[in-house]
């Protein structure tokens, strides 16, 4: 489906940001020793708003910023329970690829990319994307066998990836121990250019500033409690600050998505596990992509200031809980070190943990619902950071046509019903 | 900081307390459909459709690396606290247990 050019630049409506951000104004302020305005502003929470939308992250801003930024609907407000990126936005670990599986994940995924590339100069923040490419590890022919099929249906859908061998491995990254003696030897690799990193609380932040300035309000530390339906429609939702009447509201949470869900009365085909992280001391530039090996468990990148951030899957089992666990520390510096030898004397400097609303097919929720006006974007797994504006910017031609975009048609919650699901392999979660 | 212990402790009936590492997840307690009289959407619902409760949930786990017998507990998905172990009396729900 040919989607539409966002509509940021031609929009009429589009208000001046409360300072644009730029060479000179750093040069004027920084002569005049001029404090900088707020990024966003703070509004008094009004009875009633055309749309709600719950969860202040990266999804939920997107969402606010296209419809404002797109279809001109700017009496919105998102509810956010703690601060801005408080949930998954801050506590993933900042990669962007396109490289999954399915025609349906690729084609989506790689709007997101596309959105993520100029970003920066839409929302007049600099979000420091780094396509710096993504690799993504085979230790087996039966991954190398799905890395040539994801790098086939990548291509057919214009996605630059490719599979390349162990040799190729070594010349982009130097530290991985390619020798077939390991472990688990390095047979080759997904290798996916446009795939890097990105400053996520950057994005969240520019979402946030770019949706204000068109007159978003947003309420931190403002937690819903509840979700009144009549009728079968939507009414409002009640707050801790209070209630709000409204026809729409959007389910942009992670973690909490059967939560809030629930307060509507719609059931969730999610589990929600925690995904833990951890960051290293910074040490000097060697790492100049981003490795990932689903056999091992890990995703390993080098941030800008020299630390290196590991992922890994999920725990294997559901809980809400955000600590991390000794158990995950011990295999995840065994399974880097597998990787990477001359890692050894590097220390962590500390673990964290996210959640990660897991659906049955590794794929999200997103659209309408049997409630009128409720409508969700969740189970948004170990891949929902990537997906935040290609998410918002549909979710929110969503609400404003009344029509399901055809880029988010598979993703539907009515799929699981008529047993239609998507399956996409090429997510972080799956172990290949 | 979180209330609750850091290791997960599961308290086996026939081996005693042992570290949530040597279970398998399998899953919340639920009541499978009879297959034959069940209608799709509500054999899809008991497959897909999940409580995911944020708060205590009766859920049982595979003891693999111990007895190798199911269990069932109830466990506070927020804190990770354990309030009661017993053995599954219940038939194993469909699917294997994660390896």
């Amino acid at each position: 489906m040919h989607m539409s050019t966002n509509g940021h630049r031609q929009s009429p409506g589009r208000s001046a940001y409360p300072a644009r951000y730029s060479a000179a104004a750093l040069f004027r302020r920084g002569l005049a020793n001029e404090p900088w305005p707020p990024a966003w502003q703070q509004q008094p929470m009004k009875g009633s708003y055309d749309v709600v939308i719950v969860g202040g992250g990266v999804h939920g801003l997107a969402a606010a910023y296209y419809l404002a930024a797109n279809h001109g609907i700017t009496d919105v407000a998102v509810l956010e329970k703690g601060y801005l990126g408080s949930g998954g936005s801050g506590r993933n670990t900042a990669i962007l690829r396109s490289n999954y599986l399915t025609p349906e994940g690729v084609r989506f995924y790689d709007r997101s990319v596309k959105l993520y590339q100029r970003l920066a100069t839409d929302l007049d923040y600099n979000v420091m994307f780094s396509q710096r490419g993504h690799l993504t590890l085979a230790h087996s022919d039966a991954s190398l066998r799905t890395m040539r099929w994801r790098a086939e249906v990548n291509k057919v859908e214009g996605v630059d990836s490719e599979v390349i061998g162990p040799a190729e491995v070594k010349r982009l990254a130097p530290f991985l121990d390619v020798s077939p003696a390991a472990r688990y030897p390095i047979l080759g690799a997904l290798w996916h250019p446009p795939g890097g990193i990105i400053r996520h609380d950057a994005v969240v932040w520019g979402y946030a500033r770019g949706a204000s300035a068109y007159g978003v309000h947003i309420h931190q530390n403002t937690a819903v409690t509840g979700i009144d339906v009549a009728g079968g429609r939507v009414r409002g939702v009640t707050t801790s600050n209070g209630d709000i009447a409204t026809p729409v509201v959007l389910n942009a949470t992670a973690g909490w998505s059967t939560l809030i869900s629930d307060m509507a009365g719609i059931a969730m085909p999610v589990m929600t596990s925690p995904l833990q992280a951890a960051v290293t001391e910074p040490v000097k530039p060697f790492l100049s992509t981003v490795i990932v090996s689903g056999t091992l468990h890990v995703y390993i990148s080098q941030t800008d200031r020299g630390e290196l951030v590991f992922g890994a899957s999920v725990d294997p089992f559901t809980s809400y809980s955000m600590r991390g666990s000794l158990e995950f520390i011990e295999g995840l510096a065994g399974h880097v070190l597998e990787l990477m030898p001359a890692l050894t004397k590097v220390r962590l400097l500390r673990q964290w943990a996210g959640l990660c609303d897991m659906t049955p097919d590794f794929s999200p929720i997103m659209g309408p619902t049997p409630v009128e006006g409720f409508f969700v974007d969740v189970g948004w797994g170990t891949y929902g950071f990537k997906a935040g504006p290609v998410s918002g910017e549909a979710m929110a031609q969503c609400i404003a046509s009344g029509e399901t975009p055809g880029i988010i048609a598979a993703f539907g919650l009515d799929r699981f019903g008529e047993g239609a699901l998507v399956g996409e392999k090429g997510a972080a979660a799956v172990g290949h | 900081m979180r209330k609750g212990p850091v290791m997960i402790l599961l308290p086996c009936p026939w081996c005693g307390p042992r570290e949530a590492t040597e279970f398998a997840h399998v899953g919340e307690v639920s009541t499978r459909p009879d297959p034959g009289s069940a209608t799709p959407a509500q054999w899809r619902g008991y497959l897909y459709l999940r409580a995911n409760p944020c708060g205590w949930t009766t859920e049982n786990w595979y003891h693999r690396m111990g007895c190798r017998r199911f269990i069932t507990v109830q466990r506070h998905t927020e804190t990770n606290e354990v309030r009661q172990a017993r053995a599954s009396q219940a038939p194993v729900p469909a699917g294997e247990p994660a390896p």
